[in-house]
């Protein structure tokens, strides 16, 4: 059995046996000892593909590549770079953490975890792929399982919130669709047959005009997912409506799938197209960056305030992958993985926090340090991280963006570089308005005086996800280069 | 000289804030004070040891002082530019450890008898700690780059000590304001860094100050807006220096930070984090100097001169002594500022650098011993304001006795420390600039005549409605004042010429007796316009108060700086920028979104009514579809 499909295998297998679970305690050490094993192989495939990448020249490796419908040429074609690598270790631990979280999810539990790994699946399936048809698919199963998991098991308006949810990332979709079909049909220009193999394709020079043409389809059909303004709007809703794991999961990983598929797809098969349309696309990404800063002080709503966070730190993603340099890639996939994990951090104590006090408005909170003083410092730590402190993975992403955006010396980027570096400020002010009105201060409400205590479970989800953070910024050294590295041919494609 | 062990240094602080940190609610109060004091003890020493090796063992080669280094890669931007972690040994870095482990060590001491009994005892040693290792990684950075990360971990640190009292409004209000009231600052900083390692494609200290290097000798290569990118890079530089050492108008957050306990003003509001500014212009002085012949340094001498003096001219009127002191502290720190500005570079023109190097060190002696004097003031009768003060001598002798030697000292009066370092400034600016020189000497006056209006403010005049008698402060706090006023007196002698200058070779100085003396003089002309005001109870205070009317008025409010930012902040950011983007998301691009899926389900609703389930509708449907599509193809056909 090759190691990648592994990581569609095993989530299978623990569905199926979750299937079979007669009651609560069976479903959840079912779900946590799958989830479990796959922290357990993406741990092992880091070390796995660091060996392999010493002996190995290969843009790709453990590719495995199995016809699936020939009549279109469609595989189920498989490989991994360091990116994929790093990717698949961001979903597995938020993966893990996120069933700590929910082990006390009462209401069909079975069916929840289900849900959950089913989306695990199209996301481990998303990042592994080598194939257009086939990453899309997984694409599709990512998303779907938002829908349920949110308007089954969601709070105030849930279906609202997962209609508008899927029926935005769904409309997303059927662009991406064209943009991959244009791809795809591009892709004999040279007189090759027709292929969907992402490394076939780079490798045909699709026409200038095909480029021009379904870039920006293929890229906004990705971007909505990774929070591009204007189509940001599903997020707020989506993550103020989901239930804590379904938050984590969806911030913390799949809304990388939209940075991730920007970079394999619309900028490494799309280059021409990528430096035609890339200006207007900086423009909305720098908006977003700012905008949604600027729009996070004003809420009151930690779930709000973590959603908008989300549009201005992935807006940064975005920005850095327009910038067409290595340096600035290496910032946007480890923003990616920040990211992922502070976002998923700040959903988990946003979970902790509601269900001891019943609310999520920071105006009805206050001296928390006080009352839970894990949950909080925790979360002060977090929102250090997230402002960008060195010591913390948001930083050392943050300074590869802006050393990457500042070697362009055209003043159009000058401009949206200096525009996105505010966001050092803004995100402070947020961040610590936050702390300042929820954590510090008096106690606002005497019940609080009697809140539980953090579980063991919370903890470990809690210290899982803080481990990558600290790991990242303190010696940044290990990812970075393993990302850089694999970053070379890309860039190579592009010059 | 095998500077290795100088790691170290920074390390142990750190060791012992993961260990107070992680295990906070596990160590007991009295051990985790003697777990802080004791590490630093060892940093301390190692610092001394370090700073004797330097000078004294390793000393001149060739008649300059050594830069040695070590370094490893921490990070990779691109193949050429990265970001080191190392130790940076040269003689300011030198003589910032001796600051900074000497202050850390006295305000460790003296927090476990200031901070006896207090319910985050463990927390708070462990941010001192936390303080302590960034502040030793500040100074010891080789490269831009690192110096920045330290400097955001000073700041963090800052603020997680300012708002120590964290139920305390004022205190959540204050550490907020400093910490973005710097990074704000630090965007300055971030974008010069940006600039410099795009067009001297290096980060390195070493390589950037080398005058004879490609960064100092191709400045004007790249301009833009009618000055060379160099230039922007060093004046957005100084203004995150600016910010971090309160120079106007990013001051306001400096008073404010008195909200923190003492001991923490003391440390990092007075002698250390606040002159990472000073030390940031300083570690870059040759490319201050080189680049466009010195046009920065000029901007750096007048924002000091002026922050000196504007400062000065608060300080007289506030009624919170700790609010006096922090005034006082952003003034000296302009004095700094100023000796910078005014330097030259080469034999004895260095002077201006030589003598801010050395007002900063007798500062931080001198200051820290004032925090920590008004420190013991406050902890024995329970308030900050000069209004429930008087008659202190006869309670507190140690505590009058050392604050009346910090205040001798910080009014430069001979042969006290800080009159030998003003002196040496005021000497620079002679030189250079003669209104900055006049601004200094005024500035000297002011110093005394405020300094002097809180001694005899505190320790003169008639007792007050004490709750109880004041009583001397335990020995954990009068040793280390006893330790700090022995400072005071002794290190103005130290020869600092012979060790810190711009182009490390040392010159000696030579007392120049008619300045030393217009400057003593106006000291003591200062202190004594203090006696006649204050040192017994009278009127005179207020009657000048009222004579000057509205000037007194606008002084007090410290000209409304804090009501002009918190009206940027609060009536144009919040209100017209960030409540509007908020409104406007949900409103129209949250509303287009629902509106186009809102017309969907309406249309449907609409065209409903085609599927009519009658089955010679779809026939006819699916016919005349078929009949338009084959004349579509027929035509596209032909």
């Amino acid at each position: 059995m090759d190691i990648l499909s592994l990581f569609i295998i095993v989530p299978v297998a623990t569905i199926v046996a979750l299937l079979f679970s007669k009651n609560l305690r069976q479903a959840r050490i079912i779900a946590m000892s799958g989830s479990l094993l796959q922290l357990g192989m993406a741990i092992n495939l880091v070390f796995a593909y660091l060996k392999e990448r010493a002996v190995s020249d290969d843009i790709m490796v453990f590719t495995k590549d199995v016809v699936w419908f020939q009549p279109f040429n469609i595989h189920y074609s498989i490989g991994v770079d360091g990116i994929s690598v790093a990717l698949l270790l961001l979903t597995s631990i938020v993966v893990l953490a996120g069933v700590f979280i929910s082990w006390k999810i009462f209401d069909l539990p079975k069916e929840f975890f289900i849900s959950l790994i089913v989306l695990s699946i199209g996301v481990y399936g998303f990042f592994i792929s080598l194939d257009l048809f086939t990453m899309f698919v997984f694409f599709e199963v990512a998303v779907i399982p938002m829908y349920l998991l949110i308007g089954i098991w969601g709070s105030g308006p849930r279906e609202f919130s997962a209609m508008k949810l899927t029926l935005m990332l769904m409309g997303a979709s059927a662009v991406l669709l064209i943009g991959i079909l244009g791809i795809y049909f591009n892709s004999g220009a040279d007189g090759g047959v027709l292929s969907f193999n992402i490394l076939e394709i780079a490798k045909a020079n699709i026409p200038i005009e095909a480029q021009r043409l379904f870039f920006p389809l293929t890229f906004v059909g990705f971007a909505v997912i990774g929070a591009l303004f204007p189509f940001h709007t599903w997020s707020p809703d989506g993550h103020a409506s989901a239930p804590t794991a379904v938050s984590m999961l969806h911030a913390g990983v799949l809304m990388k799938l939209g940075g991730y598929g920007v970079f394999r797809v619309a900028m490494y098969l799309l280059p021409e197209g990528a430096k035609e349309w890339s200006w207007i696309f900086i423009i909305l990404s720098v908006i977003g960056v700012v905008y949604g800063a600027f729009s996070a002080i004003k809420q009151t709503d930690l779930k709000y305030i973590n959603a908008y966070s989300s549009v201005s730190h992935l807006g940064l993603v975005l920005f850095a992958l327009l910038m067409l340099n290595k340096t600035a890639w290496n910032g946007a996939i480890i923003q990616s993985l920040s990211h992922g994990f502070m976002t998923a951090l700040f959903f988990a104590l946003i979970g902790m926090i509601y269900e001891r006090t019943h609310t999520r408005n920071i105006t009805e909170l206050g001296g928390l340090l006080k009352v839970i003083p894990f949950i909080s410092t925790i979360y002060v730590i977090a929102g250090l991280a997230s402002l960008g402190l060195p010591g913390f993975s948001g930083f050392v992403a943050e300074m590869n963006i802006f050393v990457g955006a500042f070697q362009d010396e055209s003043l159009f980027i000058r401009i949206a570089t200096i525009l996105s570096v505010t966001v050092i400020v803004i995100t402070a002010v947020y961040i610590l308005r936050v702390v300042g009105i929820m954590l510090m201060g008096p106690v606002r409400n005497e019940s609080f005086l009697k809140l539980n205590k953090v579980t063991w479970f919370e903890k470990l989800g809690i210290l899982l996800l803080l481990l990558p953070i600290v790991g990242i910024g303190v010696a940044p050294l290990w990812i970075s280069d393993m990302i850089l590295e694999s970053l070379q041919p890309f860039i190579q494609g592009l010059l | 000289m095998n500077i290795s062990y100088i790691i170290l240094i920074p390390v142990i602080p750190l060791v012992v804030f993961l260990l107070l940190g992680i295990f906070n609610r596990k160590i007991k109060p009295s051990v985790s004070g003697y777990v802080g004091v004791f590490g630093l003890l060892v940093s301390a020493v190692l610092s001394f040891y370090a700073a004797f090796e330097y000078f004294f063992v390793l000393g001149k080669v060739d008649g300059v002082f050594q830069t040695l280094s070590e370094k490893i890669v921490w990070m990779n931007f691109t193949d050429s530019l990265h970001i080191d972690m190392g130790i940076l040994v040269d003689p300011i870095s030198v003589m910032m450890l001796v600051v900074v482990s000497t202050v850390s060590l006295m305000v460790h001491i003296y927090s476990r008898g200031y901070m006896h009994g207090d319910e985050g005892y463990t927390k708070f040693f462990a941010f001192l700690s936390l303080f302590t290792f960034s502040m030793y990684g500040l100074v010891l950075a080789t490269n831009l780059f690192q110096i920045y990360i330290f400097w955001e971990l000073v700041g963090v640190s800052s603020y997680l000590l300012i708002g120590y009292y964290y139920t305390k409004t004022s205190a959540i209000a204050a550490a907020k304001k400093a910490f973005i009231v710097t990074r704000f600052a630090d965007f300055g900083f971030l974008i010069g860094i940006l600039i410099i390692g795009y067009y001297t494609g290096t980060f390195d200290f070493e390589t950037l100050n080398n005058p004879e290097g490609s960064a100092i000798l191709n400045w004007a290569s790249y301009s833009f807006m009618g000055l060379s990118a160099l230039t922007w890079a060093l004046i957005l530089i100084f203004i995150g220096g600016a910010g971090k050492s309160a120079m106007f108008p990013l001051h306001i957050w400096l008073p404010d930070a008195m909200e923190g306990p003492t001991p923490v003003s003391a440390l990092i509001h007075a002698a250390t984090m606040v002159v990472a500014g000073v030390f940031l212009v300083a570690r870059l002085f040759p490319m201050y100097y080189f680049v466009d012949d010195g046009f920065v340094l000029q901007i750096v001498a007048y924002v000091g001169a002026f922050s000196a003096l504007f400062a000065a001219i608060i300080a007289i009127t506030q009624t919170d002594i700790k609010r006096v002191l922090a005034f006082s502290t952003m003034s000296q720190l302009g004095y700094m500022m100023l000796g910078l500005g005014v330097s030259g570079f080469e034999g004895h023109s260095g002077v201006g650098y030589m003598a801010s190097m050395f007002h900063l060190f007798t500062h931080a002696m001198f200051k820290a011993l004032l925090f920590l004097g008004a420190g013991s003031v406050i902890h024995a009768v329970h308030s900050n304001f000069l209004k429930d003060m008087g008659g202190l001598r006869k309670y507190m002798p140690i505590t009058n006795i050392t604050f009346l030697i910090a205040a001798l000292a910080i009014a430069g009066v001979p042969p006290l420390a800080g009159f030998w370092s003003k002196d040496e400034i005021l000497v620079a600016a002679y030189e250079h600039n003669r209104l900055i020189y006049y601004i200094g000497v005024f500035v000297a006056g002011l110093t005394a005549f405020y300094m002097f209006r809180i001694y005899f403010g505190i320790f003169w005049g008639k007792d007050r409605l004490y709750h109880h008698k004041p009583k001397e402060s335990p020995l954990s706090m009068t040793f280390p004042l006893l330790v700090l006023a022995f400072l005071s007196i002794t290190v103005g002698f130290i020869p600092f010429s012979e060790f810190v200058t711009p182009d490390k070779m040392g010159f000696t100085a030579h007392l120049n007796y008619p300045l030393a003396a217009i400057a003593s003089a106006v000291g003591l002309i200062g202190i004594a316009t203090a006696w006649v005001f204050y040192k017994k109870e009278n009127q005179l205070g207020d009657i000048w108060a009222n004579r000057f009317g509205m000037l007194y008025k606008w002084t007090s409010n410290k000209f409304y700086f804090d009501e002009i930012y918190m009206f940027i902040a609060k009536k144009i950011f919040f209100k017209r920028v960030s409540e509007p983007f908020a409104k406007f998301d949900r409103k129209y691009v949250d509303g287009t979104m629902v509106g186009i899926g809102n017309t969907t389900v309406a249309t449907s609703r609409k065209i409903k009514g085609l599927q009519s389930g009658r089955v010679q509708d779809y026939a006819f449907a699916f016919i005349g579809g078929a009949v338009i599509i084959g004349l579509i193809f027929i035509y596209l056909w032909t």
